[in-house]
């Protein structure tokens, strides 16, 4: 055989990356890959600004005044759904059937450091959706809200997003990645129509209204209500409707996801 | 190189892995001796993937002992995963992943990673690198994922079937890797259906079907178990009557038609044997191509030892 590789290439040095680069690098690759993604753009970006330029120039959907912050409010609700809930499961279901859980389960990455690493992406791709969001809202007329609100509002964000993508983990990590990808277009689909998102829980007939008023989609948006429009403190009964479907799906997906 | 020196790289023993009703490992030993190289060669559905995802802490074992580096994968995962390289069965990345991404983020993970880029031009994928995961070629796929398996420098390393889907070239890299490997001082376990794979890599060979071991050693030992044990390969037209040539060829000598149109003598070949085969074409009046005389392949152990063939 041909001497392509010198004697001593492989000597063996192994040992485990340090922590934060190990969790920088998998947050990276992550966001990276759903920010290049095009079919996540649409859902987490341009269907969400969308939304907010009719909602606050048309009069099609009722929004009560003032228009463009009621508007705001319901579409930050949609883009942490969007992405940490759709975007997540749709990404989880496919990386399972590609085996890249596998793969990295496999590296000396501790397994709750995998976890880490996605609600990091995560919170990033969250992040970049809320300055577009934002300061397309700001054009179009938006006035901030005091400090608190605003406190609050990344708080919401935060816990929406971590709330949302437990129940994205739940469906992702369970199904094969074709059913994955229905179901949770559905749901959005669904969620936005008559979750409290896109229309005011207000606006619904009584007997739905109890229902979607204990869906972590109009528990959100409601919040987010509070602190984008009002700039107070949201109703604590909406923060604990998000909590309680966040750490229910999440005991469940810990049982549930499966690496390939 | 290793702390614990004094241990098998691996070592199972009694190894049982159930599946529901249906036991796909059954009382299966090994020992993987540092820095040697390990065949497990076996037809698909013989327990091979199954063995080596216990031995990686994938799995759990329902019965026998697992020790890999002297750890328990199971308990002692976190401590074990620095230590090995892992290509599993059909690699592993994200779809839409670079090639030089997946490298560059599984290299982040280890203390003292080989350089990403040398990597990925040793293994033919430098003109690839932006060609997300999902698109590459399956061959490229798995040239990838024993990248992310050695990038480490890992002092123990399991290759799922490392050249499967590859071509000849790439497959023939992978050998001049694994010969590396070993010269170097790694230990290696691999699986392979491919007798001639385990043949020229392994220093030793683990035969396994349906979840035994049915033979190990050497692949010396393993083919020179009847030490003038040869046999005598020829084509020629498919049907031949072979009633005289069994007449003709000495006591101890049998003679089949082992597929259509290719004949097997098995025995003693000596000189004499090889010209009454030669002279009974001549009779019947045809031409033998393509005549051969070796000792018994891998396969022809494993076609003895299970009655099937090797490559199904």
């Amino acid at each position: 055989m041909t001497e392509r590789f010198a004697p001593g290439t492989f000597t063996p040095a192994p040992g485990r990356g340090k922590l934060g680069r190990m969790l920088l690098a998998q947050a990276r690759t992550e966001t990276v890959l759903t920010l290049r993604n095009g079919e996540q753009i649409l859902l987490t970006v341009l269907i969400p600004v969308a939304l907010l330029v009719a909602m606050s120039l048309m009069d099609v959907i009722p929004v009560p005044e003032p228009r463009v912050g009621s508007a705001t409010a319901r579409i930050l609700a949609l883009a942490v759904i969007s992405s940490a809930f759709t975007g997540q499961a749709i990404a989880l279901g496919f990386d399972r059937r590609y085996g890249v859980l596998k793969r990295l389960a496999a590296t000396a990455l501790p397994r709750w450091l995998l976890v880490a690493g996605r609600v990091v992406a995560a919170l990033a791709v969250v992040a970049v959706q809320v300055v577009i969001i934002a300061g397309t809202a700001l054009l179009l007329g938006w006035r901030l809200p005091s400090a608190t609100g605003l406190l609050w509002a990344a708080v919401l964000i935060v816990l929406g997003t971590l709330s949302f993508g437990a129940l994205g983990v739940l469906l992702g990590g369970a199904l094969r990645a074709e059913i994955v990808l229905a179901l949770a277009n559905i749901v959005w689909f669904v969620l936005l129509l008559i979750g409290g998102v896109a229309l005011g829980v207000d606006t619904l007939p009584t007997w739905l209204a109890t229902v979607v008023d204990a869906l972590p989609s109009a528990a959100l948006a409601l919040a987010l209500h509070d602190a984008v429009v009002e700039g107070t403190a949201p109703d604590l009964g909406h923060v604990a409707v998000l909590v309680i479907w966040g750490v229910a799906a999440g005991a469940l997906a810990v049982k549930t996801t499966k690496l390939g | 190189m290793s702390p614990h020196p004094q241990h098998p790289a691996v070592e199972v023993s009694g190894l049982v892995k159930r599946y529901g009703s249906t036991v796909a490992v059954n009382g299966l030993d090994l020992t993987l001796e540092t820095g040697t190289v390990l065949a497990l060669l076996g037809p698909n559905g013989a327990g091979k993937t199954t063995t080596v995802e216990v031995c990686e802490g994938f799995r759990a074992a329902d019965g026998g002992q697992v020790r890999v580096l002297g750890l328990d994968p199971k308990r002692d995962g976190d401590r074990l995963r620095p230590r090995i390289g892992v290509m599993p069965q059909g690699g592993g990345g994200y779809p839409g992943v670079r090639a030089d991404e997946m490298l560059r983020l599984v290299a982040a993970c280890a203390a003292n990673p080989l350089d990403p880029a040398w990597l990925l031009d040793v293994l033919g994928l430098s003109s690839s690198v932006r060609t997300p995961y999902k698109r590459l070629s399956g061959g490229q796929q798995q040239r990838l994922s024993l990248a992310c398996a050695l990038v480490g420098r890992p002092e123990l390393v399991f290759l799922d079937e490392p050249t499967a889907g590859m071509d000849p070239q790439a497959r023939r890299l992978v050998w001049e890797l694994v010969s590396a490997l070993r010269a170097d001082g790694v230990s290696v376990l691999l699986t392979t259906h491919l007798m001639d794979e385990a043949e020229a890599l392994a220093d030793h060979v683990v035969i396994v079907d349906a979840g035994v071991v049915v033979a190990q050693g050497s692949p010396a030992e393993l083919t020179e178990h009847h030490a003038d044990d040869r046999q005598l390969r020829f084509r020629a037209r498919p049907g031949l009557d072979l009633t005289l040539l069994r007449d003709a060829l000495p006591e101890g000598l049998q003679v089949r038609e082992a597929s259509r149109g290719t004949y097997v003598v098995h025995g003693h070949i000596d000189p004499q044997v090889l010209s009454t085969v030669t002279s009974w074409c001549a009779q019947q009046g045809v031409l033998a191509e393509e005549l051969t005389v070796a000792r018994r392949s891998l396969e022809d152990v494993f076609l003895e030892l299970t009655g099937r063939e090797l490559r199904s």
